[in-house]
Parts: C-alpha cells; structure tokens; sequence
C-alpha cells in the first residue's frame, strides 16, 4: 500500500487513492476543502480547484516535485509521495484566490438565501476570503427559473460545481440537464424547461454546495439553523428510505439525505421520501442527527466530535474559532 | 533561398488537384511505408527526425507515438487537430488549402505507424471552404485506391473522415476535440488519463497538428536522420510562420529554423521589413498565448546573441526576458501599436473562448478584460497594474487546460515589459484618447 505523508501526517492507503481522500482518512484541518468533488458520485471533481495542494516529492522512484498545483481530489497518491497544504504559505495564497474566483460574481446574498448555515461557499470564505472584494465590475445575474415541479434554480448563485449534472447522468434517465453557453456565462439548464421529472432528481439539491438548487417544497420556509435535524427511516420501495427530517416541534419542514462529515450524501434517496413524506407518522424516528460539520448549521444543535488526531499546527488559524471551542468542551 | 520541404510545391499550378499532386511525387511516402517499412520503423524514423508537434507545445512526436498503448482487439485512431484558432495563427490552413493531398498523404502514413485503421481530421468551423476541399482530395484519394480496403494490395485498410467543428477555440485542446468529436461539449478533460492511453471513445489516440502529420511525409520519403539534419540543435526540420501586422509582406513563410529573428523580419525573402520603414516595438513570436517581447529582447537574447527562430533560442532567458515558438503565429508591432489596446484585444478573446469548466480561468479572464478595458477607456487606477499582475498569477498553473496559462501569459508579460505604458494609461488619460496622437507626442518627447 502506498505512503503518503500531508503537512507531516503519513498514512497508507489502498493503490488508486486520491490525495483528498487519504486526507480525509487523517482527518482534521489538513483536509483540503472541496466544491466539487463528491464522494458519492462518478468523474466528479477537478472543476472548482479549490482542492489543490502542492506536491513537493513526487513518489520514492520518482521524488521530483511536481511543477504546479494538483487537484488534490482527482490526484492518485504514489508511494513516498509528499503533500504540502497549509504548511506551504504560497498554497494558502493560491487558494485563497480560487476563493476569490469563486466570489467574484457571487451574489452574496446569503441573507435571503435557503442555503445560508450549510453553505459550503459561506465556510469556504469564511475560512479563506478577503474580508473585502477587489471585484468592482457589475456581477453578472440570471433569472430564477424552476427545473421540475419541485426545484428552483437560481443561476446567479451557481458555482459551476457540474455535481448535479453528476445526478442527472448518474441517478436519473435520459440526458435532461447541463451546461449551456461557455465561459462566464455558462449556465446550467434543462433540455425543456420543467423537463427535470425523475424519482431521483430532488438529490441535486442535496449535492449543490450554494443556494442554486433549493427546495421549493422548504423556500423562505425558516433558516436551517432554526429546525432540528432528526434521523429517521422508513419501508421505501425506490430508495434506502434513510433521512434526515427537519423539525420545528413536531412539525416537518424539509427532507434531505445524511451527509457526511464532509456534507456529502450518503445514500441518495427518492423524491417521494424527500418531497411527499412530511408527517412525522410517516417515519420512524431514530433520533438526533450528529451534524459533524465546521459550519453554522453545527451551532446549537450538537458538539462536534474529536478530530480523528491532535493537529500538529495549532498555530495555523483554518477553520473558524467556534471549531475550537466546541473541541475543547 | 532557404529550405523549404513541405511549401516546395506550392507554386506548381494545380497542385491542389490530385493528378498534379502526384506527378511531383505525391502518395510516394505511402507506397514506400507500405510496401517496405513497418510501423516500428516508422516510428524510428521519426524518433530520428527530431520532429516537435507543430500545435504549440513542441513535444517530441516520436515519443509521443511511443506512448500509444496497444490493448489487443481495441481500435486505435490518429486524430489530426485542424482546429487552429490560435489569434495569429493561420499556417494550418494555408497549407490544407494549397496542398490538401499532403495532409491526406500524412494521415494514411501515420496511421498505418500507428496501427489506426480509422482516422479523422478535426477542422474548424470557420473553415468551412477548407473542409471542402479536404473532402474533395479525400474522394480523389478513394478512387485512386489511397483509401478504403487492402491499401496497395498490402492489407492496410483505412479510412478517413473531416469533422467540422462549430467555432470554438477551446476545441484545440485535444481533450476537448475529442469530446467534442464524440458529439459531446467541448470541454478539456481531466487528466490523466492521457489520449494515447484513453482518448477518443476511451480508445488510445493519438492527436497532432495539421503541420506534424505533413511533415511525416518527408521523413518517411527522406529517412528520419535527413530531416534532423535541417534546422538547429532540437528544432530540426523547418516550421511554417504565420507572419502578420505591421510588415510588408504578411503571410505563411516555411523557414529553416535557425534563421535568425532580425533575418526574417527585414529580408526581403520573408516579412520585408516594418511598414512605412516605421520602428519596431514588439514581438508576439508564437501565437497569441506567448510572452510579447518588446524589439530589442526579440532581436537579441538578454546576453546579446542573436536570437533565432529556434524552440531554444526563442526561450532563451526563460519567461523574464524570452518567449516561445508557440504554434508560429508571428505577429509585429510597430512603434503605433498600443500595447495596452492589443493586450485588452487578446484577452477579451480568452474571455469569450474559456470553455468555464474552472474557476480560476472562468472567472479571472472576464475579470481581467474588464480591468483592462478600464485602463484603455481612460478610468484606470494606479493599483489596477499590480492587481491584473496578481491576477494573471493566480490563474496561471492552477486550471485544468492551458488554456489558463494561455491567458495570463500575455498579460504578465506585457506588464513585464511595458508597464510604464499602462501607467501611462492611467496617469494620462486625456493624452491617449486618441492613441496615434500618444504615441507621436511620446516620441517627440513631449507627453507629460
Ligand atoms: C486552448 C488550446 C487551444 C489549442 N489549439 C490548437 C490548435 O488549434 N491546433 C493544434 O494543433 N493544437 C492546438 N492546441 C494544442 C493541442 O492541445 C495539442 O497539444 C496538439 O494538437 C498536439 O499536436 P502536436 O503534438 O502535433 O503539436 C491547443 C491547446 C490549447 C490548450
Ligand atoms: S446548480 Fe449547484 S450543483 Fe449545479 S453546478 Fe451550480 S452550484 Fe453546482
Ligand atoms: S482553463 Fe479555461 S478553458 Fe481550460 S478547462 Fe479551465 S475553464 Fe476551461
Ligand atoms: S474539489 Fe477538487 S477541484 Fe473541486
């Protein structure tokens, strides 16, 4: 099995294994941060380049250092080979302007959007951004349009991310959505406008980092820090039937998939669990959700687990203090 | 005269047509690779030949060949890359339409090197009226027995397709084309894998310029140790230049590489000179991607040689004071060009072309055409210089194509070079209203 050593950490891994996710395996703030990888889904990443890393030693046969960045979630990891993420200042800077990249024509306007509190943009910023736009130009904006019966897309947000074309190749039937037009006015659409209508596409939702794919089922409804996660289940036909409910008291506010630690789906459930079950009679609640994540959707709900070890580079401010706190309860 | 190999027949009347074509000793590569050559030696012939793709990168085209993985009972293809869009650039063309045969002549040799029994040629979509005459030598070719079944009697059957593409500069990129030639958007893949392991539908592939595969004809005919004798060092053979703007004979020149820069700017067999005897300000050498390089680093290299047009010489001094010889797209700029207009030009087109898979370049060359359109309209900030700086930095090496780099190479280098007329830009915006009227009172001395 092949060694790799991340800002000090040496881990084994099994041949074929990205650099992201034996990052991952050691767990903590060396964990590169992803927009567009998805664990669940096939040729995901390399897009957003949020992920990169610098390779400073090749493998053992081959040490030389790699000569740009790498996407650390679509790079293999060889044996012998050395990995610099926030141990290399000029890395940090490199991705701090992909962040900014990201932002430019971003509309930022989190305060009226559904995804605010388990936006993986907003954590993105937050951990790597300016506190001020150098962008000064007008940013660019779309219409709202919806996809199906029961999603709003709204373009302006979008990251380009492709994770919900992923879905749309991957879960449901036919060649329904993706990307149009080129460059900076790329837009994902539908082939017909409200031709998305499959068991499974209400799973883009879950998959889109930002606020671009929402839930017209839970729109303006209440901010997600404000219901409670809840895991439940239920005999289903379609899918695996395991949720998470979003209460407020005993009423049910939106249905999503469990997510990771990373915030990714675990198993990808259908449109009639995510969109027509929302009595509570309808599930058998299991309890709580443990929400293992660094964002403001973990506040108020449930402290955050140990990180899988003691980081070595406590002086290395990468994840927002609240992080701190919580580990230290 | 200098040598000229694949242009020697382009003033024969007709040589377009395949009769006359093959009265010069057209179709000769092919009955010499098929009756007495086998692929290995082939390809051992071009390992010997030295020859360097001609799309851009210059990466040795025998050891590309010997990348390609050969899985018993899958398909392999050679896919030729017509695509060129390259702003300067226009020798791909100029060659398909004089002598289309030879490109036709190059694909079948190469592809029986290589083992593909189907090939195509990716053309780009504002080139039509080429695609046409490509298809009209390709139906010669059919009927006089060059293509289809049992080639020559020697069992080698082949066929070749043209595919127009429908106008996009990204669709160079080879990953691209391919997509793009599978019916799908023309995105760059992520790589690896590389095409020679799984390119076109998964299959291994091989992709080179138009000038790459005619130049295999004269190996082939020659023997590969005749064509590394032409040229310099590393750059054997010769190179087709597309040479345009302020000279007094544009157009596509074959040149022995090794000539120097200055010979092929003022001889009269080549550029002929600055229009209107004007100054020479600047140099874009290879394409619009490349360095600019202002008159006195592209004449002489920052240790005073003579620069050459020659991959080494031309970058020679690295990106500080050198450049590259890209895919030959020459262009010159006389002492009236604003190089802060051209720069905006060029990179409004990386704007329009970036495919906007990745952040760095979907985002960061719209951001930059802005920035630079400001300077030129006059409403520009002193900061605005370092920020583009920082920019183009922050794209460059960090996308998944080169398109990226593509981008950010002009900009960094006309700051490089030139920043003190973007300042100018700035600080004198009522003076370069009129930009001509700049420049004659920047050389009177008088601007202020
Ligand atoms: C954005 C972009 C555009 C390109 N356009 C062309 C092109 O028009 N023609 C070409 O031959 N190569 C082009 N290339 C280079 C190709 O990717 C590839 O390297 C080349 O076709 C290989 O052929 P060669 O080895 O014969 O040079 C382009 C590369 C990039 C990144
Ligand atoms: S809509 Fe969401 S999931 Fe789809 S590409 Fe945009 S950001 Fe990604
Ligand atoms: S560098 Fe630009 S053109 Fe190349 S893949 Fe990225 S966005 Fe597309
Ligand atoms: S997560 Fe790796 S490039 Fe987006």
């Amino acid at each position: 099995m092949p060694k790799v050593t991340i800002d000090g950490h040496s881990i084994e891994v099994p041949d074929g294994t990205t650099i992201l996710e034996a990052a991952r395996k050691i767990g903590g703030k060396i964990v590169p941060p992803a927009m567009c990888y998805y664990s669940t889904l096939k040729t995901s990443g390399g897009y957003c380049r949020t992920c990169i890393v610098k390779v400073s030693k090749g493998s053992e046969r081959d040490p030389r250092p790699m000569p740009k960045p790498v996407a650390s979630c679509r790079t293999t990891v060889m044996d012998g080979m050395e990995v610099e993420n926030i141990t290399s200042p000029d890395l940090m800077e490199a991705r701090a302007g992909v962040v900014e990249f990201l932002l430019i024509n971003h509309p930022l306007d989190c305060p009226i959007c559904d995804q605010a509190g388990e936006c993986h943009l907003q954590d993105l910023s937050y951990e790597h951004g300016l506190s001020k736009s150098r962008y000064e130009f007008e940013r660019r904006t779309f219409e709202k349009i919806d996809i199906g019966e029961k999603i709003k897309l709204h373009m302006t947000r979008c990251i380009l991310c492709y994770r919900c074309v992923k879905v749309a190749d991957q879960l449901c039937d036919g060649r329904v959505h993706g990307v149009i037009n080129r460059g900076d006015v790329s837009e994902i659409s539908t082939y017909i406008k409200n031709v998305v209508d499959n068991d499974f596409s209400g799973n883009m939702i879950d998959v889109c980092p930002v606020g671009a794919l929402t839930d017209r089922t839970f729109r303006f409804k209440s901010r997600v820090w404000n219901v409670n996660p809840v895991d439940a289940h239920r005999d289903c036909k379609k899918c695996a039937g395991k949720v998470m409910l979003w209460q407020k008291g005993p009423e049910v506010f939106r249905v999503t998939g469990r997510k990771d630690t990373y915030g990714e789906v675990i198993d990808w459930i259908c449109n009639e669990c995510r969109f027509d079950k929302k009595q509570t009679s309808d599930w058998v609640i299991e309890g709580p959700s443990n929400i293992e994540r660094t964002s403001v959707i973990s506040q108020n709900h449930y402290t955050l687990p140990e990180p899988a070890h003691k980081p070595l580079l406590n002086d290395v401010k990468i994840v927002p203090d609240h992080y701190q706190i919580d580990n230290k309860k | 005269m200098g040598k000229k190999i694949l242009l020697k027949n382009d003033h024969i009347p007709g040589i377009q047509s395949y009769d006359v074509y093959r009265q010069h000793g057209g179709y000769a590569s092919v009955e010499k690779a098929l009756k007495t050559m086998t692929p290995e030696v082939i390809v051992e012939e071009v390992k010997k030949s030295g020859l360097r793709g001609r799309g851009g990168a210059g990466f040795p085209t025998g050891l590309k060949w010997s990348f390609l993985a050969k899985p018993e009972g899958v398909a392999r293809y050679l896919v030729c890359n017509a695509d060129e869009s390259e702003p300067g650039t226009f020798k791909d063309r100029y060659l398909m339409e004089r002598i289309p045969h030879l490109l036709i002549e190059g694909m079948i040799a190469s592809s029986f090197a290589l083992g593909a029994k189907t090939s195509y040629i990716y053309i780009r979509g504002e080139y039509f009226y080429v695609a046409r005459i490509l298809e009209q030598a390709i139906e010669e070719a059919y009927a006089k027995g060059w293509l289809g079944k049992n080639i020559l009697g020697s069992g080698f059957d082949f066929d070749l397709h043209v595919h127009v593409g429908a106008g996009a500069y990204i669709c160079g990129e080879e990953t691209a084309l391919l997509e793009s030639l599978e019916g799908k958007r023309g995105n760059p893949r992520i790589k690896p894998p590389f095409p020679a392991i799984a390119g076109l539908y998964a299959c291994p592939t091989i992709v080179n310029n138009v000038e790459t595969i005619a130049a295999v004809v004269p190996i082939i005919n020659d023997g590969g140790d005749a064509y590394a004798q032409i040229g310099i060092g590393k750059s054997t053979g010769t190179k087709l230049i597309s040479a345009s703007g302020h000279i007094n004979k544009p157009g596509v020149y074959e040149i022995e590489m090794g000539i120097t820069v200055e010979d092929f700017i003022y001889s009269d067999e080549y550029c002929g000179g600055i229009k209107g005897g004007r100054k020479l300000k600047a140099v874009v050498a290879g394409g619009s991607s490349v360095p600019i390089l202002p008159a006195e680093l592209i004449l002489k290299t920052a240790a005073g040689e003579p620069r050459l047009m020659s991959y080494e010489s031309l970058a020679d001094g690295g990106f500080a004071t050198g450049t590259m010889l890209g895919s030959g797209g020459f262009i010159v700029m006389d002492e009236s060009t604003s190089i802060v207009k051209n720069l905006w030009n060029f990179s409004r087109f990386y704007h329009h072309e970036s495919c906007g898979q990745c952040s760095p370049c979907r985002e960061g060359t719209g951001w930059m055409e802005k920035i630079l359109h400001r300077i030129l309209e006059g409403h520009g900030k002193m900061s605005d210089v370092d920020l583009l700086w920082d920019i183009q930095g922050k794209i460059e090496g960090k996308t998944i194509c080169p398109l990226g780099d593509a981008a950010a190479w002009p900009v960094a280098s006309a700051i490089r070079h030139f920043r003190k007329e973007f300042e100018d830009y700035v600080q004198k915006p009522s003076s370069i209203k009129d930009v001509k009227h700049y420049y004659r009172l920047h050389e009177a001395g008088t601007a202020s």
